[in-house]
């Protein structure tokens, strides 16, 4: 047996052990929270060997048992996985890092829960990466709807049952009554669920099929938060920031825009997809999406609101770069997977570090608040530039690929729509640590001095808000996974 | 010894009830009745793995053949229902000295054990025999034992449900035993296998269209297939919490099993086919039965009648998989009549430990459980998880097939509505669990866990729910096999 293969299955068990770990040491804090500290840096390490072993040209794939008849579980190691893999297993220990201030300066509850609850999402989300084929990936896409539910609803009030609710029921509803009838269908249709380069349908299924399927996936992956089903994400921002942070800016999020891009490349096909009328028309419902929320964060007061719908904005980049069914989009829609990952989660990091520090959550209360806080407000500025697209920083290349895509395809008016969204970006992002820096004359200042955050969270914020300079001056290594997506035999 | 298994799988129980009354009341009738169920249970085990690998078993009692003398005949659809009933009975049993022992008084113990082994014998006795009369005996055996075991229930109604259970149930008998009647008049044989035969040749006979309508009404009477199940939800919940649990797992899949038996292998398929257009009666009749009951679910503040009306749409889903029929349609409903015994058993003995505890199943009794209960209230999540059909548990493998068979037949529509009422099973369900874990209880008096027989059996049931969603190489090759039998076998 091929024992680098074999760290595939470590990679999700690594979480699951630490997970016994959390539950064992309860009663103990410091030693909890190392471990969870230590499990993350192992699963980076993990990630990493995978990384170089793919890029030696190895074979990565584990078969573990088969649930129905030619329905396996098995997971394979490919480009776009390791992307998604790396991705969130790089933010895990440094959200923990974040979480160890943030949940003690808060003075939080049930504190085991949320560390084990957390690393079984992200067990989940390593299996989402290397799922070899659709069934798997639904399999392990329900887990983390269910293992994130408790993270919603942590704070245990009216409202968080509320949004608990929202959230499970929109994304559970979506996912049976869309998500699984098309899987259904593809594998009846198709005889496979395997990803494979150029999908999997044979050539005379019929158009309208094809363009049903579309539709349910979709609509069905409610993780990407395509219009008109977006609303468990700013439900979902009930949770602690930590939550907000990796699990709604970053793991649940883009496994939705991931599965998504698995689904179009690999279960459809480029080829096929460039046939398929409808795609159109999602075009350009994810195109209207993409403006609307923008929209809709602008009136936002609530940081964290304007945060989510910030994010819906920009998952909506990635479905419209998926959608264009050109190489130039699915590799401007990874690299922003990767990139709005970095910047999303400096800005939750940044307001989670607000709210401890300050206790504030409203924006018009924020005026000010650079003197007393310069590092995180900092932080703020960087991140807000990669959202936005601006050099120098990482959003700056993503964007300029999806946006090279929509030329490549003729799509003019999608163009527009994607500079009319980065110019309602500045707007709604960038007065925040302005303001925060310049009060102007209507300086307020608080009674009470406010200082910085716990330590924990700022070395946390700081680390990823320079993450974002450093993969605009050294994109490379993205540049040649996302590459490789489309090389011959991945997966 | 080994083969006269099928006559000792009814003679056993039979014979251990008188027994069991001799031994008088407490813990060693308790034991004894454990000890006959679980040997029922090794039985039946041994008959399926004889019939699967070396074929039909065919018994004749005292030794007189068929069609004259009585025929016992085991093939792998009635053997996997004998597994299905002595192995719910079984676990039932496990936990019913604790449970019982708050709900009856302790005078009237052993009489409980004695009715619960007679009403085991009879639904095994009906599902062993190959004689059309046979079964009528057994139906009365089985029948009359349990109005015994409803009327023990805690409360005064449990009287009155068990009388209105008594007048359906008997009008059901009557309506079989005419049935049985107009088809020994046209045949003059009560075998099943002769009948088989004989009947083609009388079909055009009115006397034979009137036995198969009485038959069928019958059948549906005990199976409670809407609009005929308004005695369930009465008689569910007003009966001793362990007789729930054992009659929710087996008494209905025994009707379930007479209605597959007599369309598919007793009357030509004729009848089934063109003379009454009964599939599309069972698809519509199951429609309507998963929609009003898991409405009429959604309503109710007795959660344990939540459950009854839960299993009202459960079976309207196993009518449905009759309904479109096929070798895939048929092992449908063969997979969902064992995964649903496996879920309904959970979530009823889960609220049989909560009964013990607190003495009632209301919404407002169950608040704040979660914290006090944790192992019990799990139970009860973990159930109705499998209950939604989430992946990695039973109820998403019937979920799965059942939506297979109606995407292969092309009913498109018929895909939707069965994931539709799977989404309203995620809402009676939820107001359950947010209750449990996030309404906080009005007396904060404590409550200790359930009784460990209880809490062994539920866990076992948990950990088979969970085990049956991921290795699901026994029911899913046993019910195929049976399914294409009975289609090949098919008059």
């Amino acid at each position: 047996m091929d024992t680098t293969a074999m760290l595939i299955d470590v990679a999700i068990l690594t979480p699951i052990i630490a997970v016994v770990g959390i539950l064992a040491f309860s009663k103990k804090p410091n030693l909890r929270e190392a471990i969870s500290l230590i499990a993350g840096v192992t699963l980076l390490a993990i990630n990493l060997k995978l990384y170089s072993s793919f890029n030696h040209g190895e074979v990565l794939s584990r078969q573990w048992l088969e649930i129905l008849p030619g329905l396996n579980l098995s997971f394979r190691v490919d480009a776009l996985g390791l992307l998604f893999g790396l991705v969130a297993s790089l933010l895990w220990p440094i959200t923990t890092l974040y979480a160890i201030g943030y949940m003690r300066g808060h003075n939080e509850d049930h504190q085991t829960r949320f560390y084990a609850c957390f690393a079984i999402a992200i067990a989940a989300v390593m299996a989402i990466a290397y799922a070899e084929n659709l069934f798997t990936l639904f399999i392990f896409y329900e887990v983390l709807s269910l293992c994130t539910y408790p993270l919603v609803t942590h704070a245990g009030t009216e409202k968080a049952k509320k949004g608990g609710r929202v959230y499970l029921g929109i994304l559970m509803g979506t996912s049976i009554a869309f998500f699984l009838p098309a899987i259904i269908i593809t594998w009846l249709v198709a005889g496979t669920l395997d990803f494979q380069q150029g999908g999997i349908f044979p050539e005379q299924t019929p158009i309208a099929l094809l363009s049903l399927l579309l539709v349910l996936f979709v609509f069905g992956v409610a993780k990407a938060a395509v219009m008109p089903f977006h609303r468990w994400l700013p439900a979902a921002m009930v949770a602690p920031t930590p939550v907000s942070a990796l699990l709604h800016a970053v793991a649940v999020v883009k496994a939705g825009v991931f599965s998504l891009i698995k689904i179009l490349v690999f279960i459809f096909g480029l080829d096929t997809l460039q046939q398929i009328p409808v795609s159109d028309y999602l075009l350009y419902l994810a195109g209207a999406g993409v403006v609307l929320a923008s929209l809709i964060a602008m009136r936002q007061d609530n940081l964290k609101a304007r945060l989510a719908y910030s994010t819906i904005s920009q998952l909506g980049y990635i479905t419209v770069g998926v959608l264009l069914a050109v190489e130039s989009g699915v590799m401007g829609s990874a690299m922003h997977i990767a990139t709005h990952a970095l910047g999303k989660i400096t800005l939750f990091f940044c307001a989670g570090a607000i709210l401890v520090a300050s206790h504030k959550s409203e924006i018009s209360s924020m005026v000010g608040l650079g003197r007393s806080m310069p590092i995180t407000m900092t932080a703020f500025f960087i991140a807000s530039l990669s959202i936005i697209g601006l050099p120098p920083t990482a959003g700056t290349w993503s964007k300029w690929w999806l946006l090279t895509a929509t030329l490549e395809t003729d799509h003019l008016i999608l163009m527009g729509v994607l500079i009319l969204s980065s110019l309602l970006n500045i707007a709604y992002l960038l007065p925040i640590p302005l303001r925060a820096f310049f009060p102007g004359k209507q300086a307020v200042s608080g009674p009470v001095a406010i200082h910085e955050a716990p330590p924990a969270a700022l070395i946390a914020l700081c680390s990823t808000a320079l993450a974002c300079v450093l993969l605009f001056f050294f994109p490379n290594p993205l540049f040649e996974l996302v590459s490789q997506i489309f090389s011959e035999g991945t997966p | 010894m080994l083969s006269h298994l099928p006559i000792l799988q009814v003679i056993l129980p039979l014979l251990g009830a008188p027994a069991c009354l001799i031994l008088g009341r407490g813990k060693l009738a308790w034991l004894f009745a454990l000890l006959v169920s679980t040997l029922s249970f090794c039985i039946a085990a041994t008959l399926l793995y004889t019939v699967y690998h070396h074929g039909v078993i065919s018994y004749a009692l005292g030794g007189w053949q068929a069609p004259w003398g009585i025929e016992y005949r085991i093939d792998l659809l009635n053997a996997w229902l004998l597994v299905i009933v002595s192995g719910s009975s079984t676990i039932s049993l496990l936990a019913a000295q604790s449970s019982i022992s708050s709900e009856i008084a302790l005078d009237k113990q052993g009489l409980f054990y004695v009715a619960w082994l007679l009403c085991l014998a009879g639904l095994l006795g009906i599902l062993a025999t190959g004689d059309a009369f046979n079964v009528f005996v057994f139906l009365e055996i089985s029948s009359l034992s349990t109005y015994t075991l409803i009327s023990l229930g805690p409360n005064r109604q449990s009287l009155w449900a068990a009388f209105r259970y008594l007048i359906m149930g008997t009008i059901g008998a009557t309506f079989i035993l005419i049935g049985i009647g107009f088809m020994y008049i046209m045949t003059g044989t009560l075998n099943m296998a002769d009948l088989a035969e004989r009947l083609p040749s009388a079909s055009e006979s009115p006397t034979v269209f009137a036995a198969y309508a009485f038959i069928l009404v019958g059948i549906s009477l005990k199976l409670a297939l809407f609009p005929l199940h308004l005695w369930l939800p009465n008689a569910y919940s007003q009966a001793p919490s362990i007789v729930t649990t054992f009659l929710a797992a087996s008494a209905t899949k025994v009707a379930l099993y007479l209605l597959i038996r007599f369309t598919y292998t007793i009357f030509p398929s004729e009848f089934s086919q063109f003379i009454i257009p009964l599939a599309d009666i069972f698809v519509a009749l199951g429609i309507v039965a998963v929609f009003s009951a898991s409405i009429a679910a959604i309503y109710q503040e007795e959660i344990k009648r939540a459950i009854a009306y839960s299993s009202i749409a459960q079976i309207g889903y196993m009518v449905i998989g009759l309904g479109i029929g096929g070798v895939l349609g048929l092992q449908a409903t063969l997979i969902h009549v064992f995964n649903h015994a496996l879920m309904k058993a959970t979530l009823f003995m889960a609220l049989a430990g909560i009964a013990v505890r607190i003495g009632a199943t209301t919404l407002t009794s169950m608040q704040g459980l979660g914290r006090k209960m944790p192992w019990t209230s799990f139970g009860f999540v973990a159930g109705g998880l499998s209950l939604i059909g989430v992946p990695l548990t039973a109820g998403f493998i019937s979920k799965w097939y059942l939506v297979s068979a109606a995407a292969l037949a092309g009913r498109w529509p018929l895909v939707f509505l069965i994931l539709l009422g799977s989404l309203l099973a995620i809402i009676y369900i939820w107001r359950v669990v947010e209750a449990l874990y996030f309404k906080s209880a009005a007396d904060n008096s404590p409550v200790k866990e359930a009784p460990l027989t209880m809490l062994i059996a539920l866990w076992l049931l948990i950990l088979g729910n969970v085990y049956f969603g991921i290795d699901t190489r026994l029911p899913v090759s046993i019910s195929y096999e049976a399914a294409a039998a009975l289609v090949e076998g098919r008059p």
